[in-house]
């Protein structure tokens, strides 16, 4: 998807989060706020994207939030995957 | 006149609390009715008929026309039964030789105006006159011919009634309901005796009155001086069936008069219902009459496929259009992923087709990939309010606005939006509540007859956020929180960083000001104003959630009302105007890509686990594509295949340019839909749908409240909307069997626990229930958070103002928002499709009359609208309705298409568009035609036309 976007809706999300608590509150509401209404598609592409170019135009707060986030699913894929070999899954994931 | 079949009882019913309860005798029967009870409904109610003409029980007792006289026990004379009140132990007589004398006297003087040519009369069977001129014996007047109103020449310039001053009685029905019920005051009765007359505006013809064509005069005539056109060319209806406006999220309870049956049933008119809750007998020109695009010659009537857009269309048999439809959705997801698909739910459709297509979606395609074009207008209240109150709705029922002593009205426009509960509004403010409006455009709330805002704020676009906080700030610092109440009922936590944020000196309205536009004494006084005057409530619509911070907006909403107190009972709270009939409740029934119906998250294992069970297949847990993130996905190839019920993105949705090239990547798009529209050229399978009148179904509208549809004409192209759903699921493999929506809503609340003590019966018993409705609640919920919030305690939220990216530069200098009229419906499609278009016919862009000058711009020129994102023609209208600097439309015409020139921009947590806020610059042209026919060539080309402009927003 168009990263531009993604970046700017990054940022947007931060900035909200980032007036409502402390720093490191904010980057968990933002890894939250990004895992549960963002498709897998969408927050993929933003943590690649948060890792090869190190963040360049997402605000701190969003940095720190994609960075948790990525965390966060790394840790969720690696039981699950186990968890999922051989069950009925909807489909693949793309 | 009203309904057929309907039982007027003279006079309205008394203020609801009064009242104890006072017996009465009426013709030796003994009758017990609440206390300020007039005799007339007391007697109507133990099924004794008063005759009367100047009374209805829409209208405040009047008392003119003296045909309802009765007798009582020990007082002198004969009282007029519809103004007389009851008391205990009255004893009343309806009926005696004198009474029928003074009766037939008064009858046979309306009659010398009125002569008793019945047959032929449009109102034949159904005119009150006429009935009491047979219940007192008058066939024809004793009077010498003489002075009458007759010979005058009809007036039939509206295009839905006539009126035929000949046939008026002088009963000043129509100028009390124009007034009492509308509240426009557009009538008026001039001169005397013979010589009255019923008069609109300066005694001008109704089309060039004041008169906004609500009809409440019309339905209050008691002959046929007033008459419906319909009824004129089809005559009086023989039944009507109730059901529920396909129009705003009022969700008005009509009644549909028809002739005839099964296929050759035909709507004769449609009538509000006086005893439905969310309108009490009253409509707008809308759902009243505005109805005719149901049998229009531009409905689809046949299923049509083709293998590329480019292709001509090929009319084909259902089975051959479901077939391919689901073959080509199973291709794209073996080619593609199971995630290659998708499909959006649409708010005019009933809450069953909504469920349905979720459903469908969900355990058919396999897919969270499920959206519904309440993105584009709610999705933020949707939330906001479920993270500071804990439900995703509004807070009141309609009539709580009767208790509000301050009401504030912000980013809505009720009287055109939502006209029916603007009256309802004016009613109140005519009644002394204090007013407060919030709107870049002076709109017609803030002055019109009776009622004047006590402040008007007018905002700059895109600035709410920094108008509430300021207010807050005021709230705040000069000690008018409701300290008992938010420490009783909200997070301490919260509570105090929220205090704290907006205390601090940069929220004030003196700093504020030169952002918003908004003089702070302004600010200051509505805040006081609103945290003082006792109940407050807040009205809010798209101008406050179409904005990037549209989220932030409703949350400030709610913070405003926790900290005064002003939610949890009668006469406060947080109220969203729905835009479209069935927003809330397609936003209930699980439409959006996170979340399963009631607001439950896919993630949420318990949740899923009952679908699954119900629905036998793995279900996901991860969220979906919205609509603007499966644009997106389509321009990068992910996303290939969607079914589309009944909603129309491409002329809806923003930055048209951008929509067209995202939709010619799709490789099929299924359209179902009653006409051929905007996003049909880019479909590759079109369903023929069904409209309001054709299907069963119910509708949830602004206040919870779930209302049936009820069907009145048989499907014109065979099948219901839901009963479509149905026949591509099962060929999709997934077996889908319902016999009627009425099962369907009984999995709905087996599945969703705010509907679980919901049936069809209870509907049909109560005339509509307000969810929630469960077993501690089984007659619903007009009033939310009464004891407590839905989520425990209430949460405030900081609500820092940060600009829209989106400002006026030296090249777009100007800030475009957008709004609605009265006589047309969002993309217009069906009321575009009626004789609506006499009062708008083209979206019009209202400049100031300083900007237009310095532009050479005079009222009516054409205009070229420019943004970054592409540009579009229209006519000007001066105005100094708009603020300097800010310019305005419509969009409820594809000619315009106001959306080419709306961006991408969108609100930070839901990606509702941010429709209200567009840089611009306004140019006069000479050649509209040639601009217009560019843009239109631009539209039929692949792309738009044009390469999207990605560029971030001008500095
Ligand atoms: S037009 Fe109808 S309602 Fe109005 S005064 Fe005449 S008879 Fe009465
Ligand atoms: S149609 Fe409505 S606005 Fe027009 S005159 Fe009648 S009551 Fe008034
Ligand atoms: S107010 Fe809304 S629901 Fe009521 S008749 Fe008008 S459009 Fe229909
Ligand atoms: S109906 Fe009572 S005076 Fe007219």
């Amino acid at each position: 998807m168009n990263i531009d976007l993604l970046i700017k809706m990054a940022n947007q999300i931060s900035e909200f989060f980032q007036g409502t608590t402390d720093p490191d509150k904010a980057a968990t509401d933002v890894a939250t706020h990004l895992r549960r209404y963002w498709d897998p598609r969408m927050r993929k592409q933003i943590v690649a994207y948060c890792e090869e170019r190190h963040g360049a135009g997402l605000t701190n707060t969003a940095i720190a939030g994609v960075q948790l986030l990525a965390q966060q699913e790394q840790k969720a894929a690696a039981p699950a995957a186990a968890a999922s070999a051989g069950a009925a899954a909807p489909g693949p994931k793309s | 006149m009203y309904s057929v079949g309907y039982e007027d009882l003279g006079t309205p019913t008394p203020p609801a609390g009064t009242a104890a309860a006072v017996t009465l005798e009426i013709d030796g029967t003994q009758v017990t009715v609440p206390d300020g009870t007039s005799i007339m409904r007391a007697a109507a109610l133990a099924g004794v008929k008063v005759p009367k003409l100047c009374a209805t029980d829409s209208l405040k007792a009047f008392g003119s026309c003296r045909v309802c006289l009765v007798e009582v026990e020990g007082r002198k004379g004969y009282p007029a039964s519809c103004t007389t009140q009851v008391a205990a132990g009255m004893k009343v007589r309806t009926q005696s030789d004198k009474l029928m004398s003074l009766r037939r006297g008064v009858v046979d003087l309306y009659v010398s105006d009125h002569p008793l040519e019945c047959q032929g009369c449009p109102a034949h069977g159904h005119c009150e006159l006429e009935d009491i001129a047979a219940q007192v014996g008058i066939t024809q007047t004793s009077y010498a011919p003489g002075a009458a109103h007759r010979p005058q020449a009809k007036d039939e310039s509206n295009p839905y009634f006539t009126f035929n001053p000949e046939l008026c009685i002088v009963c000043s029905r129509c100028v009390r309901a124009c007034d009492e019920t509308q509240g426009t005051l557009a009538l008026t009765i001039q001169g005397r005796g013979f010589g009255s007359k019923v008069a609109a505006s300066e005694d001008e013809p109704f089309l060039e009155s004041e008169c906004v064509s609500c009809g409440a005069c019309v339905e209050a005539c008691p002959t046929a001086a007033l008459t419906e056109k319909s009824i004129i060319g089809l005559g009086v209806a023989e039944r009507a069936v109730g059901t529920t406006c396909a129009y705003c999220g009022v969700g008005c309870a009509l009644k549909a008069e028809v002739r005839g049956s099964g296929a050759d049933t035909e709507v004769v008119r449609m009538v509000p219902q006086r005893d439905g809750k969310a309108n009490h007998g009253h409509a707008c020109v809308k759902g009243r009459f505005a109805w005719g695009y149901a049998t229009h010659e531009d409905r689809i009537r046949t299923p049509m496929i083709r293998k590329s857009i480019r292709d001509e269309w090929r009319p084909v048999s259902w089975e051959e259009a479901i077939g391919y439809a689901a073959s080509e959705l199973r291709r794209i997801q073996a080619k593609y992923g199971v995630n290659s698909i998708g499909g959006i739910t649409s708010s005019r459709c009933t809450n069953e087709e909504t469920f349905l297509v979720q459903k469908l979606i969900r355990a058919a395609f396999g897919t969270n990939n499920v959206d519904t074009c309440a993105r584009v207008c709610h999705s933020p209240t949707g939330y906001g309010l479920k993270n500071t109150l804990g439900e995703s709705a509004g807070t009141q029922a309609f009539d709580s606005v009767m208790q509000a002593d301050v009401i504030f009205i912000i980013g809505a426009n009720p009287t055109e939006g939502h006209p029916v509960f603007g009256s309802q509004l004016k009613r109140r403010l005519r009644e002394g509540a204090k007013l407060l409006i919030a709107d870049p455009r002076e709109t017609a709330l803030v002055r019109t007859p009776h009622v004047e805002a006590d402040v008007h704020m007018q905002l700059q676009p895109g600035t709410n956020v920094a108008l509430l906080n300021a207010m807050a700030h005021v709230v705040v610092t000069e000690g008018l929180v409701k300290e008992a109440y938010v420490a009783e009922r909200c997070e301490p936590e919260p509570f105090a960083r929220w205090k704290a944020f907006v205390s601090e000196e940069r929220n004030s309205p003196e700093s504020s000001e030169g952002v918003t536009g908004v003089p702070a004494h302004m600010v200051r006084e509505a805040a006081r104003l609103f945290a003082t005057a006792g109940n407050g409530a807040i009205y809010y619509g798209l101008g406050v959630t179409e904005h990037s911070q549209g989220t932030t907006a409703v949350m400030a909403i709610a913070n405003l009302s926790m900290a005064t107190g002003n939610l949890g009972r009668e006469g406060v709270g947080v109220n969203p105007l729905r835009g479209q009939n069935n927003v809330q409740g397609s936003c209930d029934m699980g439409s959006f890509p996170h979340e399963f119906s009631a607001y439950r998250h896919v993630s949420d294992p318990t949740t899923r686990a009952l679908f699954e069970a119900a629905w036998g297949v793995p279900l996901q847990s991860e969220p979906g594509l919205r609509i603007p993130n499966m644009f997106e996905a389509a321009l990068d190839g992910t996303f290939k295949g969607m079914y589309v019920q009944g909603e129309d993105f491409v002329q809806s949705d923003p930055n048209t340019h951008h929509v067209n090239a995202a939709m010619e990547s799709m490789e099929c798009v299924i359209v179902q839909d009653l006409f051929l529209n905007e996003t049909a050229k880019f479909a590759h399978v079109f369903l023929p749908g069904s409209s309001f009148l054709e299907k069963d179904g119910t509708f949830t509208n602004a206040e919870r409240r779930v209302s049936r549809v009820r069907k009145v004409l048989e499907p014109l192209a065979g099948y219901q909307d839901w009963e479509v759903t149905c026949l591509l699921s099962n060929a999709l493999g997934y077996p889908m069997h319902y016999a009627h929506p009425q099962e369907i809503m009984e999995e709905i609340a087996r599945l969703t626990p705010t509907f679980a003590a919901l049936t069809y019966e209870k509907i049909d018993r109560l005339g509509s229930v307000q969810w929630p409705c469960t077993d501690e609640a089984p007659e619903g919920t007009p009033t939310m958070h009464v004891h407590q919030f839905v989520r425990g305690k209430g949460k405030f939220w900081p609500t820092e103002y940060v600009p829209t990216s989106e400002r006026s530069t030296s090249r777009y200098p100007l800030i475009l928002t957008t709004g609605r009229v009265l006589t047309q419906y969002n993309v217009g499609a069906q009321t575009r499709r009626t004789n609506n278009v006499v009062w708008h016919a083209e979206d019009v862009l209202e400049i100031h009359p300083h900007d237009a000058e310095v532009r050479g711009i005079a009222d009516g020129d054409w205009v070229g609208l420019t943004s970054r994102a592409g540009d579009t023609v229209l006519r000007a209208k001066v105005s100094e309705k708009i603020a300097p600097g800010v310019v305005y439309t419509t969009f409820h015409f594809p000619e315009t298409n106001a959306n080419v020139v709306t961006t991408e921009n969108s609100d930070w947590a839901t990606n509702c568009p941010e429709y209200k806020v567009t840089a611009v610059e306004v140019v006069q042209v000479n050649q509209a035609d040639a601009w217009r026919r560019r843009a239109e060539a631009e539209r039929a080309l692949p792309h738009g036309g044009r390469k999207q402009r990605r560029d971030p927003a001008p500095a």
